[in-house]
């Protein structure tokens, strides 16, 4: 080891001494992200506290191998450690299990490096790379997946189990990885959102809003009071949309037929809605850098109706689930978070909130119109099972439709600037908003209008992290519930 | 009991596709059409040069768009808007890559009709019980939302003899979606592999025809067609639980592939006459 590369290691043992001083002063770790730049490369600590994001960053010369690694500390950092080895090829040292996570590549092989635009030949995976090896006396490993039953995502677990209990899991998202963070390099700084939408495709519009927020800071440009409204009321339709979905997923585990079929009528309908109101039923060309593309396509008292009709159907079937006993008995008590650990991870969105992480971006870091829109804020829960995970999306549901009302009222038809135009600016800013998994983050730099490199981060990512960590006493048969209740989308894990 | 009388609340929500259409279409962006109008030179200039996935193009003298390549992001129907138009068909899917060309590019139609009646022969027998084997070879997560929805009450498929299954072993339909991730390659093969004859590959979605957005790149292939082989191509972004309700009926013959100049059981049975609403369910025998 040479002098100057005990230099660098005592860099970065400076920076990530600041980084923990950060989180032990009560900032949350919001994620590590890197970026290829002119050979050299940047490593950058996102950290949340107090209503806005602080950044502490390294940077590492072209011949630099390794950076200090943060998960002894900050064990959430462990999965950032290994997505930046496999796309990098730098290693976190001490890091207690760098495996691969996203892109298992023979050793030596050339490594994407987003930033560099580089070009990077089809990959030829090396699945040996992966670990097998099992932990303990008697146990042995059930695979599942990555091709399930059922219509799922492509994600593979190896549950590792003497028979019932699940001492261990190990979660391979590898499969779905396509590339995206290469494939926004040189684009416009309007096709970006194209591929924001469709890096997680079930929040669409939130990942859309965090992407474009970047862009408009970078371009100092604000979005009319309108377009932020309407923002609102895409993003809460895809939060009801999603939080039914993760309810249907549970029904369907208990074997609630009769539920099954109802709840995933209400979806329908309001995806049927999204569409009625943008012609996506995603929601997508929405949200534009700017602003929106234009206003709902329906009149005010047309979405009022179909908000209520959908409401008052949707309370009725949850009231009556969170009293139906077969069906409460599966998720009381099952796969149980506590508080601390959800803290000490720093668990986002209402897998978090279950577990008396209250934060929720929409209201820390207000953007769109949250800020002038009246909310409730949830009461602490901090059982942090399955059920209360599940109360905490019901709450949620309700508080969209309320959100959409008030946003609904605040439309106005004459005069309104629906999107104000972005020229070739440079930059780089931080964009965010609350999908309804957590907090999505976009780290995006733009030269000339021309994207430099773009880092999206859902809030999937971060907290099936800690999947394998919440079967603290459960079986296996209790395995849907848990993955159901992450409420994860695997293409925004793998991007 | 209270989920007894909390399931009969809504009376049928069922649609009739395909005994009937479906109203659900109207105001729907489902695909774009491409007219032959005179439109100024530059605002087809734009649409082209600004279709983020290159799948306008222009030669012998005509403008065509290939949906096998659009992601309906409908920037070319505010470019030009005299040419590009949003279309609430869904009807799109088709069984061949050439056929997905908007306005169809001249190609041998006896070679297409070979290959139709190829697929009409090998599918004789799977009309009246059709298990589909769903795969995800790398899509954005919305695709299987779409898929899913198939079991909802509203298109609610078993009425139909479709049946997800969970084993390739009992699959007629390989339901692929997805980019063709690098990661997912060996796992598609060996789906189809174990598969047993006859059976039916569907690539659902513009990412599983072309690979949509992404395109090729490091971890992606393009799309599927060179890992199994597709016989049924249903374009969209995502494509809508009723374009993948045609697809399937297509692909066993039940429905007319887009652009088809044959119809086939069912169609054939509606050119019989007009349908009444106390017919029979759809048998299509051999």
């Amino acid at each position: 080891m040479t002098a100057e590369h005990d230099l660098e290691l005592a860099d970065s043992e400076a920076v990530f001494q600041r980084v923990a001083a950060h989180v032990s002063e009560g900032a949350r770790f919001a994620g590590l992200f890197a970026a290829a730049q002119d050979g050299e490369t940047r490593l950058r600590y996102v950290l949340a506290q107090d209503g806005s994001l602080l950044c502490e960053d390294i940077v590492l010369p072209p011949d630099a191998s390794g950076y200090m690694t943060a998960t002894s500390e900050i064990p959430a950092a462990a999965w950032y450690e290994r997505e930046i080895h496999d796309l990098f090829g730098l290693v976190a040292i001490d890091h207690p299990r760098l495996d691969p996570l996203v892109l298992p590549l023979h050793p030596g092989a050339p490594r994407p490096r987003p930033g560099s635009w580089q070009h990077v030949g089809p990959v030829d995976l090396d699945t040996r790379a992966l670990p097998v090896h099992l932990q303990g006396e008697g146990v042995f490993t059930i695979p599942y997946g990555p091709v399930r039953s059922g219509v799922f995502e492509s994600i593979e677990y190896l549950v590792e189990t003497p028979g019932e209990d699940i001492p261990h899991l190990r979660t391979r998202v590898f499969h779905k990885h396509r590339g995206v963070e290469i494939r926004f390099e040189a684009m416009s700084t309007d096709d970006g959102v194209l591929m924001a939408e469709r890096t997680e495709g079930v929040a669409s519009v939130a990942h859309a809003i965090a992407y474009c927020q970047a862009i408009e800071r970078i371009a100092e440009v604000e979005v009319s009071a309108e377009a932020g409204v309407v923002r609102v009321i895409h993003a809460e339709l895809e939060r009801i949309a999603n939080h039914l979905d993760s309810t249907i997923r549970h029904t369907e585990a208990a074997g609630q037929v009769v539920a099954y079929a109802r709840l995933s009528l209400h979806k329908e309908r309001v995806q049927r809605l999204r569409a009625r109101l943008c012609g996506s039923r995603f929601g997508r060309g929405v949200v534009v850098p700017g602003g929106v593309s234009g206003p709902p396509r329906l009149g005010s008292s047309e979405i009022f109706g179909a908000i209520d009709e959908i409401e008052g159907a949707v309370r009725a079937d949850l009231r009556l689930l969170l009293n139906t006993p077969s069906f409460v008995d599966r998720l009381r008590g099952t796969g149980v978070i506590p508080p601390a650990a959800a803290h000490s991870f720093a668990l986002l969105g209402p897998l978090a909130r279950a577990s008396g992480q209250m934060e929720d971006v929409r209201f820390a870091r207000p953007y769109a119109a949250y800020g002038q829109l009246g909310h409730q804020l949830l009461d602490t829960k901090d059982e942090g099972d399955a059920l209360t995970r599940q109360r905490v999306r019901n709450e949620e549901i309700y508080g969209s439709f309320h959100l959409i009302r008030q946003a609904i009222d605040r439309l106005s038809a004459h005069g309104v600037v629906w999107s104000r135009t972005i020229g070739p600016c440079s930059g780089e800013a931080i964009g965010w908003a609350e999908a309804p998994q957590g907090e999505v983050l976009y780290l995006v730099s733009v030269d000339g209008g021309r994207l430099v490199r773009v880092k999206p981060r859902s809030a999937s990512f971060h907290n099936l992290g800690f999947f394998h960590a919440a079967f603290p006493k459960d079986i296996l048969t209790d395995f849907a519930f848990i993955e159901a209740s992450f409420g994860v989308s695997i293409a925004g894990v793998a991007s | 009991m209270p989920w007894i009388p909390r399931g009969l609340r809504e009376g049928i929500v069922t649609s009739r596709y395909p005994r009937r259409p479906d109203g659900y279409g109207d105001g729907f962006s489902g695909t774009l059409v491409v007219r032959s109008a005179p439109a100024p030179a530059g605002n087809l200039d734009t649409a082209i040069a600004g279709c983020p996935t290159g799948a306008i193009t222009r030669g012998d003298g005509r403008v065509r768009l290939d949906r096998g390549r659009c992601i309906l992001c409908g920037r070319c129907t505010v470019a030009c808007p005299e040419v590009f138009r949003f279309d609430p068909s869904v009807e799109v899917s088709t069984t061949s890559r050439q056929t997905l060309f908007v306005p169809e590019v001249d190609e041998d139609d006896q070679a297409l009709e070979a290959a139709r009646s190829e697929l009409h022969r090998r599918v004789r027998a799977l009309r009246r019980s059709i298990h589909v084997r769903h795969l995800d070879a790398g899509s954005d997560g919305s695709e299987e939302w779409e898929v899913a929805a198939l079991t909802n009450p509203v298109y609610d498929v078993q009425r139909l003899g479709i049946y997800f299954t969970a084993s390739p072993k009992h699959a007629d339909v390989l339901l692929v979606t997805g980019v063709g991730a690098a990661g997912m390659l060996d796992p598609l093969r060996h789906t189809y592999e174990v598969m047993p004859h006859p059976k039916v590959v569907i690539a659902a979605g513009t990412d599983a025809i072309s690979g949509g957005l992404i395109g090729t790149g490091y971890a992606s292939l393009g799309g599927v067609s060179d890992v199994v082989p597709v016989d049924v191509f249903v374009p969209g972004s995502p494509p809508t639980p009723f374009g993948l309700l045609h697809g399937i009926l297509s692909a066993v013959g039940l429905l007319s592939p887009a652009g088809s100049k044959r119809s086939l059981a069912l169609a054939r049975r509606d050119a019989d006459g007009p349908a009444s609403p106390e017919d029979p369910p759809v048998e299509a025998g051999p």
